[in-house]
């Protein structure tokens, strides 16, 4: 199975290398979307992990019994399509590919399957087409 | 030797028999047939942009309210347009924004609305706050004035931009390590990318580029709604460099152009946000060409491949008017998504929609082909170099 968690680690655990363990021991494979630390130093990753059924619920698990908690990512970013101009001005910004001009068209795309909820679009977009919904 | 008069050209038209196509069209068709038989064929090409463009406002005239007012300011929510004018009228300028706004202040600021949001909600028919005020005469009593109107409230409206559809602009870059906000989009440092803000091809000014039939009274498509070329647009810099096919290689031309605001639509007329910069309102404008003869046709003809623009960077030479270019690239290089300076492979990225472009001169060579919109001959034409205007600046200026 395929998801994409937020993970939430206390300040105690942010050092500790909590990833690698679910890659090792339970084999399971980390894409990292978004990470970051807050002044507190408490730790907030938007990460795709994969692996079988029985391997992500104990690597889950795993994570809550050292204090990290877990919650399936429910924020995604929509292309409101009425609002885009196609102007184009997205597809440089957008890290991902997720937003592309077709050529020779001169199209915009939004990918929804690439994007990795950066959030750059969000403020670049001139039109305000693109949003986070929860 | 094709020679048509606007009144021939006119004459088809009302008679459901003008052959029109577009300035992308006209390209294959010349390449097919050649100019002279192209020349003959064609009657009028029709042209498209669909931009940010800054100069751009709208002329309200509030209506008077009882006991009467001479508003001296006038917020639409929360946007002040210019009230020193008449009693009840009022410019409201695209890039305007409220008060409460912090600006560049927490910066990159949002600038989520501004004039042009509130020119965008007038067309699309919604609600918007008018909050008034005044010193009292005894003419004009009334010293405050709030209202939820729409436009159907306005008694006239009309949209005013005074520097519209440039011939030709700026590609922007960053040279700088730091990210850069500006009127051209987010520029991300050591050359991270590369915008560029014009149709090409399609864009009106390209394809009459020494104004031939474009002056005060041209008939166009304005905002979704009918308009007029009402003068030369401000900074109208005719004697740029050109190229052998007299398009211009660097911002030249512009124009000002006038329309009633209660024909137009949302769809053409946008309001946007430039993060770190501020509001402006995206305007659609589709210009007619008559093939007045194959001058004109070849005009028209005039293809991505053969138009160049100067690339500028946005972190010294721009905001310091150094005038420094630092090369040249057409708009197939940049429409292909990625140009090369020096060494170096920059993603490009349009601010200007290429699909809007052509969609509105699809939409006016419909209404030509219908017969609902004849052609009008200037009473005179843009001004071309030693003509009177040639704006001194360095390249550029904030985009039309
Ligand atoms: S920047 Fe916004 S309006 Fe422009 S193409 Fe991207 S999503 Fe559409
Ligand atoms: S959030 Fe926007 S910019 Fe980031 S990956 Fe998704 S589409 Fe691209």
């Amino acid at each position: 199975m395929r998801e994409k968690m937020v993970l939430y680690f206390p300040a105690t655990v942010v050092e500790q290398p909590l990833t690698y363990s679910l890659i090792k021991d339970y084999n399971l494979m980390i894409n990292i979307l978004k990470a970051n630390i807050n002044p507190k130093m408490e730790g907030r990753i938007v990460a795709e992990i994969s692996g079988e059924k029985k391997d992500f619920h104990a690597g889950l698990e795993f994570l809550q019994s050292r204090g990290v908690r877990v919650f399936p990512l429910e924020q995604e970013i929509v292309w409101v399509e009425e609002r885009c101009t196609h102007c184009g001005a997205c597809t440089v910004i957008c890290p991902a590919g997720a937003l592309v001009l077709e050529r020779p068209e001169m199209i915009v795309r939004f990918k929804g399957d690439k994007c990795i909820i950066c959030e750059h679009c969000i403020t670049a977009c001139p039109s305000r087409a693109m949003e986070v919904r929860y | 030797m094709t020679k048509k008069t606007y009144e021939e050209i006119n004459e088809k038209i009302r008679a459901g028999e003008a052959v029109v196509v577009t300035a992308e069209e006209v390209i294959s068709l010349v390449k097919e047939r050649g100019t002279a038989e192209t020349a003959s064929y064609v009657d009028v090409v029709t042209t498209g942009t669909f931009g940010p463009m800054c100069s751009s406002g709208a002329f309200l005239n509030l209506g008077h309210p009882k006991p009467r007012m001479r508003m001296s300011k006038v917020l639409l929510n929360g946007v002040e347009a210019y009230a020193g004018i008449a009693a009840v009228d009022a410019y409201l300028g695209a890039t305007q924004i409220p008060e409460t706004d912090p600006a560049n202040k927490s910066f990159p600021g949002h600038f989520n609305y501004g004039g042009g949001h509130v020119l965008e909600d007038l067309v699309a028919g919604k609600e918007v706050f008018l909050d008034a005020y005044s010193y009292g005469t005894d003419c004009y009593p009334r010293k405050t004035y709030q209202k939820t109107i729409t436009l159907k409230d306005i008694p006239y409206a009309v949209l005013y931009n005074t520097r519209n559809a440039y011939q030709n602009y700026n590609v922007a870059v960053n040279l700088s390590d730091r990210t850069l906000y500006t009127y051209m989009g987010l520029l991300k440092p050591n050359l991270g990318n590369a915008n560029y803000s014009t149709a090409g091809q399609l864009s009106p000014l390209f394809n009459d580029p020494c104004y031939r039939t474009l002056g005060l009274g041209t008939k166009i498509f304005l905002g979704g709604g009918v308009g007029y070329v009402s003068w030369f647009g401000t900074q109208h810099s005719p004697g740029a460099p050109r190229g052998e096919n007299g398009v211009p290689l660097s911002p030249a031309g512009t124009l000002a152009v006038i329309g009633d605001l209660k024909q137009m639509s949302a769809r053409w007329l946008r309001g946007v946000s430039f993060l770190g910069y501020g509001a402006s309102l995206m305007v659609g404008i589709g210009i007619p060409i008559p093939i007045l003869d194959e001058e004109m046709l070849k005009y028209t003809a005039v293809s991505d491949e053969e138009i160049f623009t100067p690339v500028v960077d946005y972190s010294e030479a721009y905001p310091q008017g150094t005038g420094e270019v630092l090369g040249r690239v057409s708009y197939a290089q940049l429409k292909s998504g990625q140009i090369t300076l020096g060494e170096k492979a920059i993603p490009t990225a349009p601010l200007s929609s290429y699909a809007g472009a052509r969609q509105i001169a699809g939409i006016l060579k419909e209404w030509i082909q219908k017969g609902e919109f004849l052609l009008t001959k200037p009473a005179f034409n843009l001004p071309l170099t030693g003509e009177g205007v040639d704006y001194k600046g360095s390249v550029g200026g904030e985009i039309s």
